[in-house]
């Protein structure tokens, strides 16, 4: 009794926002409830007792997906009135493409069937006790390794992709040089001054700083630094000519 | 657990990865030279695994190997090996020099390579998603090419939507089987004498999935526009392995699990046959760009290859499988003429732009109207061959409609090959084409030797494809 009136609480929250996803107005309050559809969806597999799917569910569309739609959302200019214009025309011709797969569908469910000896086929069977988590476990790193890892492989295409087709090298960025910004110390940056009393710092000359101190870490090529910032010739003092000599070819 | 049985695909997986961190390390020379050389190395010697590899099920029932799956994998491997040769040449001018290419080129044969293989749904699945993946970005990845992103989103949203079709056919499938394993489907049907509308829907979904990615009409829109969109080397990579892998798929799938209720999807294969190659003719005639061509030429040739399929003997498939051998031969070589139709340094796709060649350089206008006589099926080039086999398996399979459109819609795409060769020939010379790399002329050469002496490997090659075509059906 109890689990069903769970189950109608989140089904019919789930539909009405699932429906409101459509009809808002504001791009992001769609986004919002698409977000509370999501939740109330775990929810339902919370239910069903698949509480894995119900984690994944809110982890990678609560988490990554919705998120994402989110910041496109705001971050682009997307003029939502002016891709609306077209609905009043497109309307009926969608609802009747909408209304004939609705047809097929009921007429590929209403007589469904099943194989006959549908219940001799091998399935895994979960080790008494184990939760659904652990049994997924259980397949995943044994009998499915072969798609597990082909899966992998996917991602790894899609990740190839996206730095591929969106990474440029931008001349006008400022990049540092990590081996040397790590191996920098006070003294390359610093100059360690004596003031006399009652002179001042004017006197001496302002406050200073050496003057590759600026650029010292920052890759050739990058914004207002033009060639290697040390120079192959002239000597460097401390710690950073070790840097310098294993960078000396970065200056091409 | 037979590990071992996936060895030519884990080892191309590892070459690969290998492959990536060699050209992230090596960022500051010029990695792309090597990286392609290391990726053809990475074919060959997957290439050479693939023959030696045993047969059987591994993984649970989810990877096959068998004669099949091997003829398959040597044609994707070959076809990925080819493509990655043509692109060395023109990589700078065609804006695709970054060693990411070849890479990517190596993880989308790796796809097709474990769709040939796929014992079970799922692998399918994944292995079709590998490769798609790959050539989507492929496609668009000289990125300041206003139409290769056009190329690139359009394949992707179209590919994504062709996916989810398949995948609802196979949720529809399980469904009724309870099972996602092709020899548990088999089972489960041979049990059932009629065939319940749940599955006959989930069949045809999975059937119009995967003739999405052979660009078989009525699922060919995307076939043009990204053809020509594409770079050229992609292009030629497109219509070789992948449409060869989802061959292999819908080849296995169909004489497999659904091998029982072969009369319910017979005549839609038919009838998309049918439709294939009248389209195919009669829709490349008007066209003015090489490449465009080449994509109805190919929608054509999808449909006499699926003839084979079909007769839904073991004949057929056999057939099948040597037209799409020389499908991929003469595929390349023509691509490989494209390509090098290039003027002051400037890509030119234009028929017209052909015009003269049998003066100005006849080596490669020999090489293209070799290429053409046999797309038209001139004897004794290697296209006939491939013809002449799945026309007799339709005859043999008693399919005199099939086979007679297909002999008229030869006869009408005849026009559109004879008339490039006559451009070339007898046109008024316009200026001549840049000088071409090494490369091109090797593979033009070499295609164009295979072209005309097919007849000599014809007997290996369809004993091979018998082996193959007999593995399916035991």
């Amino acid at each position: 009794m109890m689990t069903q009136i769970v189950f109608y609480v989140f089904a019919t929250v789930l539909v009405l926002s699932a429906g409101t996803v459509v009809s808002a107005r504001n791009p992001v309050h769609s986004v919002l409830f698409l977000i509370l559809a999501f939740f109330n969806a775990a929810g339902l597999f919370l239910v069903a007792g698949a509480e894995f799917l119900a984690m994944i569910l809110v982890i990678v569309y609560v988490g990554a997906v919705a998120v994402l739609f989110l910041f496109v959302v705001m971050m682009l200019d997307v003029r939502f009135a002016q891709m609306r214009e077209g609905l009043q025309r497109y309307a009926p011709f969608g609802a009747a493409v909408g209304l004939v797969l609705l047809a097929e569908l009921a007429l590929a469910f209403s007589h469904w069937q099943v194989a006959q000896d549908i219940g001799s086929v091998p399935h895994v069977v979960a080790a008494p006790g184990r939760t659904n988590t652990a049994a997924l476990g259980d397949v995943l790193y044994t009998h499915y390794i072969f798609l597990f890892e082909s899966c992998g492989l996917v991602l790894l295409v899609a990740m190839i992709g996206a730095i591929v087709l969106t990474l440029r090298e931008r001349p006008m960025g400022r990049r540092q040089n990590i081996d040397r910004q790590h191996e920098r110390t006070v003294t390359d940056t610093l100059a360690m001054m004596t003031v006399p009393l009652g002179q001042g710092v004017a006197a001496n000359g302002g406050f200073r700083r050496p003057e590759e101190s600026y650029y010292i870490a920052s890759v050739p090529g990058s914004y207002g630094v033009t060639a290697d910032p040390v120079p192959q010739g002239k000597p460097v003092e401390g710690p950073l000519k070790h840097g310098a000599d294993n960078h000396g070819g970065l200056a091409q | 657990m037979n590990w071992t049985l996936a060895l030519p695909e884990i080892v191309l997986a590892l070459c690969g990865l290998a492959i990536l961190v060699f050209g992230v390390v090596q960022k500051k020379g010029q990695p792309f030279l090597a990286c392609s050389m290391l990726t053809i190395g990475a074919f060959v010697l997957t290439a050479f695994l693939v023959v030696m590899s045993p047969d059987g099920i591994g993984y649970n029932h989810i990877f096959v190997n068998d004669s099949f799956a091997r003829f398959m994998k040597i044609l994707s491997l070959a076809g990925g090996a080819l493509a990655t040769m043509l692109t060395v040449g023109y990589a700078r001018e065609l804006k695709v020099e970054r060693f990411e290419f070849p890479v990517l080129l190596l993880f989308s044969t790796l796809g097709t390579m474990m769709m040939a293989s796929s014992g079970n749904l799922m692998t399918l699945f994944i292995g079709l998603e590998l490769s798609s993946l790959a050539i989507y970005i492929l496609c668009a990845f000289a990125r300041d090419d206003v139409r290769g992103a056009e190329a690139g989103l359009k394949y992707f949203v179209l590919g994504s939507l062709a996916s989810g079709l398949l995948l609802y056919g196979s949720a529809l499938v399980y469904g009724f089987a309870g099972t996602m394993e092709y020899g548990a489907i088999q089972t489960a049907l041979s049990a059932t004498s009629a065939v319940p509308m749940g599955l006959m829907i989930g069949i045809v979904f999975m059937l119009a999935g995967l003739t999405f990615k052979l660009s078989a009409v009525p699922f060919h829109m995307w076939t043009p526009d990204v053809y020509q969109g594409a770079p050229t080397p992609v292009t030629a990579f497109m219509a070789g392995a992948p449409k060869i892998a989802a061959f292999a798929l819908l080849l296995r799938v169909m004489a497999g699990p659904f091998g029982h209720v072969a009369p319910q999807w017979q005549i839609l294969v038919e009838a998309i046959a049918i439709v294939s190659m009248v389209f195919g003719s009669l829709a490349a005639i008007p066209q003015t760009d090489i490449k465009r061509l080449m994509a109805y030429s190919s929608i054509g040739h999808m449909g006499y290859a699926l003839m084979g399929l079909s007769a839904g003997t073991e004949e057929g498939m056999r057939g099948t499988l040597v037209y799409l051998t020389t499908y991929l031969l003469m595929n390349v070589g023509a691509f490989a003429v494209i390509i090098a139709m290039r003027r002051k340094g400037r890509a030119v796709t234009g028929i017209a732009d052909l015009a003269g060649l049998g003066r100005t350089d006849p080596g490669l206008a020999t090489a293209m109207a070799i290429f053409m006589f046999s797309m038209a099926g001139a004897p004794p080039l290697a296209g006939f061959f491939g013809k002449l086999m799945v026309f007799y398996a339709a005859i043999n399979a008693h399919l005199f409609g099939l086979a007679a459109v297909g002999v008229v819609s030869s006869v009408i795409g005849a026009y559109y090959y004879v008339r490039i060769i006559k451009v070339m020939f007898f046109d008024e010379a316009t200026a001549p084409l840049d000088r071409r790399p090494l490369s091109l002329s090797f593979v033009s050469v070499g295609m164009g030797v295979a072209t005309v002496g097919f007849l000599v490997v014809l007997g290996p090659v369809s004993t091979a494809a018998q082996a193959a075509a007999q593995a399916l059906f035991r």
